[in-house]
């Protein structure tokens, strides 16, 4: 699979990443050469083959339902790019 | 042209735990903006989500209740898109594996039958924050503290095929989750969401229409309205020659419509995948065991008991089965008044739901008690006070002046049953009124209900009118001579 | 100070030739000296790290001294700690103060260690030079023109550089091993679920391992003592109890059972760097270890089946850089949208957003099963080959990486051929066994490392080989020119 450019501007926007447009070229050339290494895959048939989620196929452990927080939110909004009121602010969402 | 409707909900109940779903965060409604937002809610760099036990019961006492198949192995996967109100640029979810699936519900429709309404699935996930739209110089404010509260994600098999068979079902719903308590139900505050996916198709058509999806119809009310007014756009629409398109549209309660949203190639591609930070969860036999333990009597039950135990008629029992406090302070009062279940059924529904509905308050801020209403109606059984006093001494419960006995000795309404009293004031309304005592024996029995009503006027309405009937008969002597 | 090992330092420390104070007065004047040369840090924590050593004093003093107590240690700047920037090597977490410490940071904290800094990484561990740091490369002090590889580039830097006896290093598909074994240091990447994952900020969460890195075994061991352990942080850690991994490293090795995967000694591997590994071969033999050639057939496609797993989970993982509740937000955003891609495009190097790319497109609509789904299968497979092998085997032996450290800027146009230089380490990471890269020689006169594969939480057997292996031979305790 080799990607145009059209597709790499669809994937920027679908992972929000503003990419300088003489770029694209490049960014098509090695995307098509990272996925022409991953279809090697296709090598081996995987027919039947339950997907591993994790090496030893743990569980998942269950947390007991108890409030362990206490309100951080001066510390957590001290690194905050912009906030008002215990609010964190961004630009106008319109729905 | 003949059109069917053709509705599926899905339905997004808040589940009652203390913390939330993956973090220890309280889930407690209305804290100041971001005081309940942990480090994992806000999807700091380097945090992980840890699963909630009780999320997980609830989920599976849900499953269990619908008669449903509690997977054995469900599984966590990211649904990823970027909003500013989910902070982690995903919603973990469940996608493929969903905890529970193929349940049903079965609804009353109007004609009294039932309908079974199959249940698609119902799966867990994360909520998310919420978006403050207020001026903030030109900004969006955003509140974290709901990110992260569990959710179980209820979607309906499209069953549904009006406004008011879509409404029944929610009402079922609503009723029993909070049947099973794991949601408190509360609408305004958001624990209890509906998005209804709407189309139309020719009546005998097998294939469904294109379909739309509503979001936002968070009211019984709103439900019907905004499915009513659907379902009229796309007929007016396909009757015009047009085409439904496949899109996302909002209902708007304050115009009564709807409107569109996005549509399908503007929808998001979530790419979902399951998330590597969470295993797979494992429902076993015995965790089963202990859920199916918890299952309290679900609302269907109840009803069919409620008929055959205290012989109510249906719609009564439906009315008090509606949910299971109500069903418990009927019982309590039948169990306190020593088994007056009809009159306990008219209390409850007359009088008690009168005061509550006049004064807006809900059942568990009922200042009359099940224990004070048994007793009262037992004292109505036992001849203390009549029906009539009753209300009187209801309505001072209610104003808390105390427990009906205390009432009824407090205000003297206890029924004046000693014959010699009784005697004493039939004797003063016979010598009053000579020319009505004429009339009684001269065959005029209606005159009677005179007598009646005098003496229990003298006697403050306090006498027990068996006995002042049998009296008043026995010193007028027979009527008509 | 500067040339001794933890465990040196520890027994110094324990028979008062020096106080903490005065080892870590010693490494930060050392640092402030030396970083310059080798670029392994990008935050120093002096302050942080004199009170931290009083305390270490004041604990021995009362007779509450572990062995790590007072020891100067540096953490990969992916790991969180509270109060000190944890930038990830990113333009996008330069301004990142992070608000609570990792779980692993915590533990060492408890341990007695001294944290004297935040040590220089590929930007968000992608990548295998450290040249995808904000903050320049790396070098590799066996020769400053060279890569120190990565991603945990500057932790290998500095114990090699001797600013600081041992560091913390994250490994996702070798990133403790491969710069461990270029910088002539040892490395361990754990078993996944060992190690708390909790504040290692994620690159890909079902491979990121956390793990120590140092000069010797036995240093390495003194270390895992400390980090592993269950974590109820961290849904993926594993519950079950840690051994002292010091107890067994002196113990014979005789008998022990090592494969030789034959896939590890195929084309594409040195001449020269052969060459070290059969010499080290001999040495275990000596040692009393009997080897057997196996062969893990699906190996192969573990560079395929890694480049798909790692940047899908990455993609996500990385979602929430979206400059809304920390890390970088672009000048004057116009509108909402505009502020995600501008932040995100402006925060991150090419090669993060080259991986964010790749992960995106597989698991889009229609391409999730082709991709991730099929990974996920061939990881299983490749799991399967290992378990086979350990039927037989108590443990694997070869090369760390094919070829010795490259040029700075070498492979920088070439992002595959970069990557294939993983291809003996990220077999691992996703069959999730523990693995480490030790000191075995030179070949070009640069350092070769040999790597010692186990069994599930085996972790105790890899470090007696190694331990006894470097009781015999000196290449551990090689100095690069000019750090003595």
């Amino acid at each position: 699979m080799s990607l145009g450019p059209a597709e790499v501007k669809n994937i920027a926007h679908l992972a929000r990443l503003a990419i300088d447009e003489d770029l694209i070229p490049e960014y098509a050339k090695n995307l098509s050469g990272i996925l022409a290494l991953v279809e090697q895959m296709n090598a081996v048939d995987t027919e039947g083959v339950e997907p591993m989620a994790h090496p030893m196929d743990a569980t998942q452990r269950l947390r007991p339902d108890v409030v362990t927080e206490t309100n951080q939110r001066e510390r957590f909004q001290r690194i905050a790019p912009a906030t008002e009121a215990g609010l964190y602010l961004v630009p106008r969402v319109i729905e | 042209m003949e059109w069917e409707t053709v509705i599926g909900l899905e339905v997004h109940v808040q589940l009652l735990t203390r913390s939330k779903i993956f973090s220890g965060a309280s889930t407690a409604y209305g804290a100041e903006p971001n005081t309940q937002a942990c480090a994992v809610d806000l999807g700091l760099p380097g945090v992980l989500p840890v699963l909630n036990e009780e999320a997980v019961r609830m989920a599976v006492k849900f499953g269990l209740a619908i008669g449903a198949e509690v997977a054995p192995r469900s599984v966590f996967a990211r649904k990823n898109y970027f909003y500013p109100d989910l902070p982690k640029g995903y919603q973990i979810s469940q996608y493929e594996l969903p905890i529970v699936a193929r349940g049903h519900l079965d609804i009353d429709l109007e004609d009294g039958t039932t309908k079974r309404i199959g249940i698609t699935r119902a799966h867990l996930e994360e909520d998310a924050g919420k978006s403050l739209h207020e001026d903030f110089a030109g900004m969006t404010g955003i509140d974290l503290n709901r990110a992260g509260t569990p959710l179980l994600e209820i979607v309906s098999e499209p069953d549904l095929r009006s406004a008011k068979e879509a409404v029944a079902y929610l009402k079922k719903l609503h009723s029993l989750v909070m049947y099973l308590e794991i949601c408190d139900g509360n609408m305004q505050e958001g624990s209890f969401r509906c998005d209804a996916n709407v189309s139309v198709r020719r009546k005998g058509d097998p294939k469904f229409g294109t379909r739309v999806e509503i979001k936002n119809v968070n009211s019984f009310r709103f439900v019907e309205r905004a499915i009513n007014y659907e379902v009229e756009r796309q007929i007016e629409l396909l009757e015009s020659g047009g085409k439904v398109v496949q899109e996302t549209r909002l209902y708007d309660a304050n115009r009564d419509e709807t409107r569109s949203m996005r549509t399908k190639e503007e929808a998001n591609d979530y790419r979902y995948f399951p998330d590597p930070d969470l295993l797979p969860v494992v429902v076993d036999a015995e965790l089963l065991a202990r859920v199916r333990e918890t299952l309290p009597e679900l609302p269907d039950a109840k009803r069919q008991r409620f008929m055959e135990e205290y012989g109510l008629n249906q719609y009564d029992a439906t009315v008090l089965t509606a949910t299971r406090e109500l069903a418990d302070y009927y019982e309590h009062v039948v169990r306190e008044s020593g088994g007056l279940a009809k009159p306990a059924a008219n209390w409850v529904m007359v009088e008690l739901a009168g005061a509550l509905n006049k004064s807006g308050l809900e059942l568990r801020d009922s200042p009359v008690t099940p224990q004070m209403l048994g007793q009262l109606l037992k004292r109505i059984q036992d001849g203390t006070i009549s029906g009539k006093i009753a209300k009187e001494v209801f309505e001072a419960m209610w104003n808390g002046e105390g427990e009906p006995d205390e009432i009824i000795e407090k205000r003297g309404l206890k029924q004046v049953t000693d014959v010699a009293a009784i005697e004493a004031l039939v004797d003063q309304v016979i010598a009053a009124n000579p020319a009505q005592v004429e009339q009684y024996r001269a065959g005029k029995d209606k005159v009677l209900g005179f007598f009646v009503g005098q003496v229990m006027k003298a006697s403050g309405g306090k006498a027990n009118p068996a006995q002042l009937n049998e009296l008043l008969r026995k010193k007028l002597g027979p009527a008509g001579g | 100070m500067h040339d001794k090992t933890i465990a040196e330092l520890s027994a110094a420390l324990q028979a008062g030739e020096f106080s903490a104070l005065e080892l870590t007065q010693h490494l930060l004047a050392r640092i402030e000296a030396r970083n310059g040369d080798v670029n392994a840090f990008i935050t120093v924590t002096p302050e942080l790290a004199l009170e931290a050593a009083k305390a270490a004093d004041a604990a021995r003093a009362r007779g509450e001294a572990g062995p790590l107590t007072g020891i100067p240690i540096a953490h990969k700047d992916l790991f969180c700690t509270d109060g000190v920037r944890t930038s990830c090597g990113s333009k996008m977490l330069d301004n990142f103060i992070s608000p609570y410490d990792a779980t692993v940071v915590e533990r060492l904290k408890v341990a007695g260690t001294v944290m004297l800094g935040k040590t220089n990484m590929d930007e968000f561990a992608m990548g295998s030079s450290n040249e995808t740091s904000y903050y320049g490369p790396a070098k590799n002090p066996w020769d400053p023109q060279r890569v120190p590889g990565g991603s945990s580039g500057g932790s290998a830097a500095a114990v090699a550089a001797r600013l600081v006896p041992g560091v913390t290093g994250s490994d996702t598909g070798g990133s403790i091993r491969q710069p461990a074994a270029l910088c002539g240091i040892s490395g361990l990447k754990p078993t996944y679920g060992r190690v708390s994952r909790y504040g290692m900020v994620a690159f890909a969460s079902s491979l990121d391992q956390g793990g120590p890195m140092a000069r010797n075994a036995e240093d390495l061991a003194l270390l895992l003592n400390a980090m592993a352990g269950f974590d109820p942080k961290d849904s993926t850690c594993i519950d079950r109890p840690v051994p002292d991994y010091t107890a067994r490293l002196a113990a014979s090795i005789k008998g022990l059972k090592i494969g030789l995967p034959k896939e590890y000694f195929s084309e594409g591997l040195d001449a020269d760097v052969a060459k070290v590994i059969d010499a080290a071969i001999e040495e275990f033999r000596r040692l009393g270890a009997e080897f057997k050639e196996v062969s893990l057939p699906n190996v192969k496609l573990s560079v395929p089946a890694y480049y798909v797993i790692a940047p899908a989970e990455a993609s996500s993982n990385l979602s929430r850089y979206d400059g809304v509740r920390f890390g970088y937000r672009c000048e004057n955003p116009r509108d909402l949208e505009d502020m995600y891609k501008r932040s995100r495009g402006e925060g991150f190097g090419a090669e993060v957003k080259r991986r964010i790319l790749v992960g995106t497109y597989a698991l889009s609509a229609g391409y999730y099963d082709a991709y991730y789904r099929k990974a996920q299968q061939v990881r299983r497979l490749i799991r399967e080959d290992f378990v086979k092998a350990f039927a037989e085997v108590d443990m694997l032996l070869g090369p760390t990486t094919p070829d010795v450290a490259f040029r700075l800027g070498e492979m920088v146009d070439d992002p595959v051929r970069m990557y294939l230089t993983d291809v003996y380490t990220i077999a691992v990471n996703l069959a999730g066994l523990p693995a480490m890269s030790i000191p075995a020689g030179f070949a070009k006169g640069m350092p070769v490392g040999l790597q010692l594969i186990g069994r599930d939480f085996d972790e105790a057997r890899l470090l007696n080989a190694a331990h006894k292996y470097q009781q015999v031979t000196d290449w551990h305790n090689a100095c690069p020119p000019g750090f003595e």
